[in-house]
């Protein structure tokens, strides 16, 4: 491998962190409030509004439908709203993170909705109000199965990002596209490929070891 | 509202640190009943499912006396969870009210139900605790959401762990902890807010016997140290015997019987109530179970169970009074609440069909078992 092309490598794998880590962000900030607003919010819920609830349940599963490069072209025109341009890095954290935070708040819900009703119930009974019972009770106690749904939307972001080269974002999978696909070169798809396996393990290694020390208390 | 503000956590009367006993004057200041009592008008619940409604209670009117150790007791579905639950409202009754210390309290607003809630202590079966916080931060929790200073929520922590008996066990995680101990940070989460009233929700059914027991005894420490009111829900009617000074027995959300214990269970009057004392009471030997008729033949004899409170039964007089010679096939004194109660079973001899009621002059409950045919 040529020396441009260890460059390229390396431009790339940080364009991919950064797209990974900004949309990863941005999902954690919206989707955990939209997680504790889909649990909480059901007709036996702490904040009860359970038509809201049904209309908020339906717009993440239709985002959730939605493939991801068919949402990198359908959301164009929101992109350059929000970036003021359709290409490069900053242009692909838009749909990633649009991708992102409804899968991450469905998981981060299955965790919340793991918490025992009668935990709930005790922390009424000493007197917590309802932003207690979110802080002291639901958040706390979710949060082991909440770290490994998000190193789980961590890994399939890793994923993703990688057609985010369609929209000329750069990137680890644009290279291997453009420079191992489509002109056959074998070094740099193996180098793509391993660098991707690197960062999904270490991903995952962090994510597990995380959990682990949560769930050891 | 004056209740409330009496109550009020901030009140620096009431932060007696030196000793667990609260002040009494924060006991009696309320107005309309002494602290710790609990009044049930017409109390009524109905749920709605898909499968139709359910009446879980039907118009409960009962009266929790202050200091008592109250037992409501059931089958399960009775409504025992659903009555102990109007208590603090974790429950609202479809219609009727629940009178808390003098003071209606369907009326409180999201305030006021937080600060019942603050006089109102609760432990579960299942112990409810945050698994991802310490023992200490577990039972500091009641004072924290309460916005008590930090300075004064350590020493009150470490005086409720004490008397629960979990002084070293501050800093661990409740994992760590076994049933019993798990259970012990309950009460201490529940105490130390300094409730007037303890509810206690099958507190010890998750527990094994040695532990059912040592829990019992802090239960009626608490109770005797504190004069806490407390009320407890239980299916096991040994709990019951061993702490309660009162008992209601709720049978398909009414109330079937209530009273002290030694009364109720010395002799119960409804069927509920003996359905459920059924495992308690010493049975019929299986020899003679499997010969029991309903209908009288020629030289049968006659079993009876004969229970009486209080009193011994003079054994000359039962015979005097059947005309014929009784067999004493079991016999035995159970002590509930200090109160011996005596139960025998008797088999008596080709005796006539008015027995019964000649026996009944002697006191004490008679049961007619059935007849045994003398074949032996």
């Amino acid at each position: 491998m040529s020396p441009q092309m260890i460059d390229r490598l390396w431009q790339a794998g940080l364009d991919t962190l950064v797209m990974v880590a900004a949309s990863a962000g941005i999902a954690v900030l919206v989707g955990l409030p939209l997680a504790l607003f889909l649990v909480t919010s059901g007709p036996r819920g702490i904040f009860p509004a359970p038509r809201t609830n049904r209309v908020i349940g339906t717009l993440v599963n239709g985002f959730r439908a939605v493939p991801f490069i068919v949402l990198l072209v359908a959301l164009i025109p929101f992109t350059r709203l929000v970036t003021g341009t359709t290409i490069g890095v900053w242009a692909a954290i838009v749909p990633l993170a649009v991708s992102a935070t409804p899968f991450f708040a469905r998981i981060a819900e299955v965790s919340l909705r793991e918490v025992d009703a009668g935990l709930i119930e005790a922390a009424q009974s000493i007197g917590c109000r309802r932003r207690h019972i979110l802080a002291h009770v639901l958040l706390p106690e979710a949060l082991p199965g909440i770290v490994a749904g998000f190193t789980i939307t961590l890994v399939s972001m890793i994923g993703a990002s990688a057609m985010a080269g369609a929209v000329g974002a750069g990137g680890l999978g644009d290279v291997a596209i453009r420079y191992g696909y489509q002109r056959f070169d074998t070094t740099v798809m193996t180098a793509v490929i391993a660098i991707l396996i690197a960062l999904v393990c270490l991903v995952q290694l962090a994510g597990d070891t995380a959990v682990r020390r949560l769930r050891a208390r | 509202m004056l209740g409330l503000a009496f109550h009020g956590i901030h009140d620096p009367v009431r932060w007696d640190t030196a000793s667990a006993r609260p002040i009494p004057a924060a006991r009696t200041a309320t107005a309309g009943g002494a602290a710790g009592t609990v009044r049930f008008e017409a109390v009524s619940k109905t749920y709605r499912s898909a499968s139709g409604t359910v009446q879980a209670l039907d118009a409960i009117d009962l009266a929790i006396p202050a200091g008592t150790i109250f037992g409501i007791i059931g089958r399960s579905g009775a409504g025992k969870s659903s009555l102990l639950r109007t208590i603090n409202r974790l429950e609202e009754p479809t219609s009727g009210r629940v009178i808390v210390d003098g003071e209606p309290i369907e009326a409180l607003d999201a305030d006021g139900l937080v600060a019942l809630r603050r006089r109102i202590g609760m432990i579960f079966q299942h112990f409810n605790l945050l698994s991802a916080k310490t023992v200490r931060q577990n039972v500091a929790l009641p004072l924290a959401v309460a916005g008590v200073p930090k300075a004064e929520i350590g020493p009150r922590v470490d005086e409720v762990l004490r008397l629960v008996g979990l002084e070293g066990k501050a800093d661990v995680y409740p994992s760590r902890l076994s049933g019993g101990q798990k259970q012990r940070v309950g009460i201490a989460r529940a105490l130390v807010t300094r409730p007037a009233i303890l509810l206690c929700d099958e507190a010890t059914s998750a527990l094994d016997p040695e532990a059912t027991l040592a829990i019992l005894g802090l239960l009626r420490d608490i109770n005797r140290r504190l004069g806490i009111t407390i009320v407890l829900i239980t299916h096991e009617m040994s709990v019951i015997r061993e702490i309660c000074s009162d008992v209601v027995v709720l049978e398909r959300g009414r109330i079937a019987e209530t009273g002290p214990v030694w009364r109720v269970f010395g002799q119960p009057e409804h069927a509920a109530t003996r359905a459920l004392l059924e495992p308690l009471s010493r049975d019929l030997p299986e020899d003679l179970a499997a010969r029991l008729r309903s209908d009288r033949t020629a030289g049968a004899s006659l079993l009876l169970r004969i229970t009486c409170a209080g009193e011994a039964l003079d054994l000359a007089a039962l015979t005097g009074a059947a005309g014929a010679p009784v067999r004493l096939i079991q016999a035995g004194i159970d002590r509930i609440q200090g109160r011996a109660v005596g139960r025998m079973i008797v088999a008596i001899a080709g005796a006539a069909p008015e027995v019964e009621e000649r026996l009944r002059v002697l006191g004490g409950e008679i049961e007619r078992i059935g007849y045994v045919a003398a074949d032996d």
